[in-house]
């Protein structure tokens, strides 16, 4: 930074052109990333050795299921219908979790103290009132089904659908993800018993876990399916780099 | 461009230089306060010991969630039994009346005692969930003695830490902090539902901590070792459980 070539000098723009995400956006994003895929890949490990679920506060093989996940166990005391037990990997799955799980958070604390501070959510995400209309949230929705790359406008700024979109993942359904995991620690139901009760007993807290995990996923899917439609390296590259049309300066 | 950079160079110095100094602080401080679990090792150590020193800082006297009788899980889990050994047979052959717990360690007098004497003292009981590291969980009353009070028997020493205990079942052993160990809900159990706990449970005695997952509610208990450092113990982890991967601290 300190000492520039001339040639590179040359090349920069007297005004600084605005950058598509800030710094800490681009950091934090990509160390969620990283914990997501962490807390996924463990959490489906917690669930293979016991993948039944219940609502209340109880539920053992004893007890008639909500549901169950057809699939096999890493437990033998499990009914599945297999005729074997996948070997056991809740050790290293919990301890991974728990520790992503502690990274995600703090991660996010700090995005979301950020996101108030810096104004982001007001700027970036929060549609005005003005905005909304049913109209443009169906536009929205049939647009990426076009296959047409995104204009400059719109890859500048985010869309009614995708505000929504980012502002409940943000503000419900990872809060919710958080407060179910807690739910259904022993310790931390000890001293606010009422994180469980609200959510209708420990097993109820899993249960959620699982529907807000799987809800969590979908959104990966749809998100990197988005990234993809509207143009895979030049959107990564605005995450990586900070700067829209990445692909374009390097011609 | 320069002057901003030299800048920020020394801003972010200090900010390091600050953050490091502030990690170490916070974790001579974390020490002292016993905030660290001893299988903080590793490259999930820095999860436990966040995990552990926040539920100590949260939860150190709350009480595990209570629940009315009419919550008693009609059918409670027997989960798997390793083969009984050859000794415990023999002693449930006899009805358990010679079956011994013995504590030893930094206490003034090191002691054994039978079935019956546990019963002599302060009966307690609790209707509280037990849960399991896979995802169950079920609700039973237990009933047994307060782990604090054998250790008042005994005359604990005032700078122990830990207590180790393990049981009948070979290399099956595991130790908790003195919060869980004072705790009022922590029991040496004998009586499950109205009854002597039966032997798939854990009889004829089990250590009940209503706060931490199954695996630490240690079965047939037979030996209790006062002691203020856990490195003499297997590996040092703090538990048989450490050695294969699994928490040491289990609140959650």
């Amino acid at each position: 930074m300190a000492t520039l070539h001339s040639d590179a000098a040359l090349s920069v723009p007297a005004a600084k052109p605005a950058l598509r995400h800030s710094a800490l956006v681009r950091v934090t994003h990509w160390i969620i990333t990283l914990c997501f895929f962490a807390l996924l890949l463990s959490g489906i490990e917690i669930v293979i050795s016991h993948p039944r679920f219940y609502w209340g506060e109880t539920g053992t093989v004893m007890d008639k299921p909500l549901f169950q996940l057809h699939i096999p166990s890493s437990r033998k005391t499990v009914p599945t219908g297999y005729n074997y037990v996948l070997p056991d990997a809740n050790g290293w799955s919990r301890a991974l979790h728990f520790e992503a799980a502690w990274i995600a958070v703090l991660t996010g604390l700090l995005y979301l103290i950020y996101g108030f501070v810096s104004r982001h959510f007001r700027k970036d995400l929060l549609p005005s009132s003005a905005d909304f209309s049913w109209r443009e949230l169906w536009t929205a929705f049939v647009k990426p089904f076009r296959f047409r790359r995104a204009t400059a406008a719109e890859s500048s700024s985010y869309n009614l659908l995708q505000r929504l979109t980012y502002l409940f993942v943000i503000f419900v359904l990872f809060p919710l993800a958080i407060w179910s995991g807690l739910a259904m620690s022993l310790a931390f139901a000890s001293a606010f018993p009422w994180s469980v009760t609200l959510l209708g007993g420990q097993q109820s807290a899993r249960t959620i876990h699982f529907f807000v995990s799987l809800a969590l996923t979908l959104f990966l899917v749809v998100h990197v399916l988005m990234v993809f439609l509207s143009g895979f390296w030049s959107r990564t590259a605005a995450m990586i780099t900070g700067r829209n049309g990445a692909r374009k300066e390097r011609t | 461009m320069n002057k901003i950079s030299r800048r920020k160079l020394i801003v972010s110095g200090l900010a390091a230089t600050a953050g490091a100094s502030g990690l170490y602080a916070a974790g001579r401080l974390a020490e002292k306060y016993g905030l660290i679990p001893p299988d903080h090792g590793g490259i999930y150590g820095l999860g436990e010991t966040l995990t552990y020193a926040s539920q100590r800082l949260l939860t150190r006297h709350s009480l595990a969630r209570e629940f009315p009788r009419s919550s008693i899980s009609p059918r409670p889990f027997q989960n798997e039994l390793a083969p009984l050994t050859e000794d415990f047979k023999r002693l449930q052959a006899g009805g358990f009346a010679d079956y011994r717990l013995s504590v030893d360690g930094m206490v003034a007098q090191p002691a054994s005692f039978s079935i019956a004497d546990l019963k002599s003292y302060p009966s307690r009981s609790h209707i509280t969930q037990i849960a399991c590291e896979e995802g169950w969980s079920y609700i039973a009353e237990w009933t047994g003695v307060p782990l604090s009070h054998v250790l008042n028997l005994v005359g604990m020493l005032p700078q122990a830490k830990y207590v180790v205990y393990s049981s009948m079942e070979p290399d099956t052993w595991d130790s908790i902090d003195m919060a869980d160990a004072l705790h009022p809900q922590t029991f040496l159990c004998y009586g499950m539902n109205g009854s002597d706990i039966p032997v798939p449970h854990g009889g004829p005695l089990r250590m009940r901590l209503p706060r931490q997952i199954g695996y630490k509610n240690i079965k047939f208990i037979s030996h209790l070792t006062v002691t203020d450092n856990l490195k003499k113990f297997g590996k040092g982890l703090g538990s048989i459980a450490c050695e294969y991967g699994y928490a040491w601290y289990t609140g959650i």
